[in-house]
């Protein structure tokens, strides 16, 4: 009875609901084996409008993967002494490691700003939570950031890259590059009428190393000394060999 | 060819890793050198993370300096005695190393710092050879011989207290010198991932004033136990030696080096201390460029931690 019960309370608010995002990705989880060089996501699903009624009007979506947020610190190099050391430093609290969008429209048009900083769509709006440093050298220190992570290819904006069939079906592809730290991923979707958000869905995604590598990095986290004893290990007896076959020859 | 490194977490074509590898084991076969001061900046060039290269560049040298030091051991080279107060002084300078590495990655200046250090060491060691061997080969084309070395002291370490007897170098000296020149190199070892032969074996001829027939012996000997030391400090402190990478150096290094020996019998060794001596420069003046010249991205991201 009690299902049955909820059951009939969600079609009656699903019903109610103005609009549902509808999503799945090409992959739950993505394994870091030996061969692994980069992957792209395929993000893809559709918009559930209450009673049918498609507009006539192409929707707004923004699609965001977002990876784990980190504390980092960003150093500045300055000119002391003939040599360029680091000098300045500002420490951010909630750096993701990999953040991209993809739009459907420029993100200037299709969000308003208070939307944008809300939902952290663009990476202009994220929200890196500055610990240390003062108004004019936190934004020096964020744009070098922003910089250095886009070329990086970890953070990315690609705005009009999502692809919209009868104003139903959507899909974006997202390119993961081979450097993007591991961790459990969300993979967000916006629909956004007017510079709203109106609608969104998360899916989570593991990014993990499977296989030799995950066995090569377990091992080095939880038995370093075992680890350090096989590498050296490894080091003498390939030294050693190659002694052998030299005297030999 | 892509390959990914399961401790520098980022993908490499493994062929340039190997033929790096390759590169500096046909200069170590060459030169009878480790290669470490040139694994090292060539593996940061290439985008390892630094902490990760110089980790795993000492692994690479345990492998590389290991059939040398048993050649030598067999041939009886190796002076135990002097040996082992330069691993002791290693080790105990390696742990030292540790300490100021972490505390210079806290400060954000390791980077410049091995960069500083590197430049320093490996100009005044190339100036220095490079000098020497053109004096030599202008002498031997002049037909004048060099005149024979007398056994010198040097006498700040000929008042150092407790001497004792090393009868495979011919020395009567006070353990301490060689257990601080030990510890100095044991340190450059955790801080910069090279063996240090290039600073032990001129301070061993230069400064103890040791027979040269062990020299070479007792180095290898030195460098194969602190590189392994030096190894366990890093996995066990700091996580960062990369097995797959130092595998892949050995490979190649170990091909290299047999066509650097091969090499090497073609060719005067007055020669050899003069390429050397230039590719040693080389290195020096590169890095000093990087650092005195302003560089193309001034920021640089440290953590997460």
């Amino acid at each position: 009875m009690k299902v049955v019960g909820l059951l009939l309370l969600w079609l009656a608010l699903a019903g109610a609901a103005p609009v549902r995002l509808i999503t799945d990705i090409s992959q739950n989880r993505i394994d870091i084996v030996y061969t692994f060089k980069g992957t792209e996501l395929l993000v893809f699903g559709a918009i559930q409008y209450p009673r049918g009624s498609v507009p006539d009007e192409r929707p707004g979506l923004a699609v965001v993967v977002r990876g784990p947020a980190d504390p980092i610190t960003i150093r500045k190099k300055a000119r002391v002494a003939g040599i360029w050391i680091n000098t300045a430093s500002v420490r951010f609290e909630t750096a993701p490691g990999f953040y991209a969008v993809a739009t459907s429209a420029p993100i200037k048009t299709l969000v308003d700003e208070r939307n944008a900083a809300i939902w952290e769509i663009g990476v202009d709006y994220l929200q890196l939570s500055p610990s240390t440093g003062y108004g004019t050298q936190v934004d020096d220190f964020t744009r070098g950031l922003i910089d250095l992570r886009r070329r990086a290819g970890l953070w990315s904006e690609q705005e009009g890259r999502i692809g919209i069939t009868q104003n139903i079906l959507y899909q974006a592809r997202v390119a993961i590059p081979a450097s993007v730290p591991v961790g459990v991923y969300t993979a967000e979707i916006y629909l956004i009428r007017h510079g709203h958000v109106i609608a969104r869905s998360a899916t989570p995604i593991t990014i993990d190393k499977s296989g030799f590598e995950r066995w090569v990095y377990v091992a080095a986290q939880t038995h370093g000394l075992l680890y350090g004893l096989a590498a050296v290990a490894l080091a003498l007896l390939a030294g050693w060999s190659a002694g052998l076959v030299v005297r030999r020859t | 060819m892509t390959l990914y490194l399961p401790i520098a977490e980022l993908s490499v074509n493994w062929l340039v890793i190997v033929g790096l590898g390759a590169l500096v084991g046909f200069l170590s076969g060459m030169f009878g050198v480790g290669g470490g001061f040139l694994t090292t900046p060539l593996l940061i060039f290439y985008g390892i993370p630094p902490a990760v290269a110089v980790a795993s560049s000492a692994t690479q040298i345990t492998g590389a300096s290991v059939s040398g030091a048993l050649a030598y051991w067999q041939r009886g080279g190796v002076d135990v005695k002097m040996g082992g107060v330069l691993v002791a002084g290693g080790i105990a300078g390696a742990g030292m190393g540790s300490i100021v590495f972490r505390w210079l990655q806290e400060l954000g200046q390791i980077d410049v710092t091995i960069n500083l250090v590197y430049v320093l060491l490996l100009g005044t060691v190339g100036g220095l050879m490079f000098k020497e061997s053109l004096t030599t080969l202008r002498r031997a084309s002049s037909g004048t011989r060099r005149p024979t070395r007398l056994h010198q002291h040097n006498r700040f370490i000929a008042a150092l207290p407790w001497k004792t007897r090393f009868y495979k170098s011919g020395l009567y000296i006070s353990p301490l010198a060689p257990l601080l020149l030990g510890a100095l190199v044991g340190m450059l070892t955790v801080i910069m991932g090279v063996g240090g032969g290039f600073i032990l074996v001129p301070a061993m001829i230069y400064l103890l004033g040791m027979s040269a027939n062990s020299v070479v012996g007792t180095s290898l000997f030195q460098i194969v136990f602190v590189t392994a030391a030096t190894t366990l400090l890093h996995s066990v402190q700091s996580q960062t030696v990369d097995i797959v990478l130092a595998g892949l150096l050995l490979v190649g290094g170990v091909l290299g080096a047999q066509f650097g020996v091969r090499a090497a019998r073609k060719l005067a060794p007055e020669k050899l201390r003069l390429g050397l001596a230039v590719i040693v420069l080389a290195v020096a003046i590169r890095l000093a460029i990087g650092l005195t010249w302003q560089p193309a991205e001034l920021f640089s991201i440290f953590g997460p931690a």
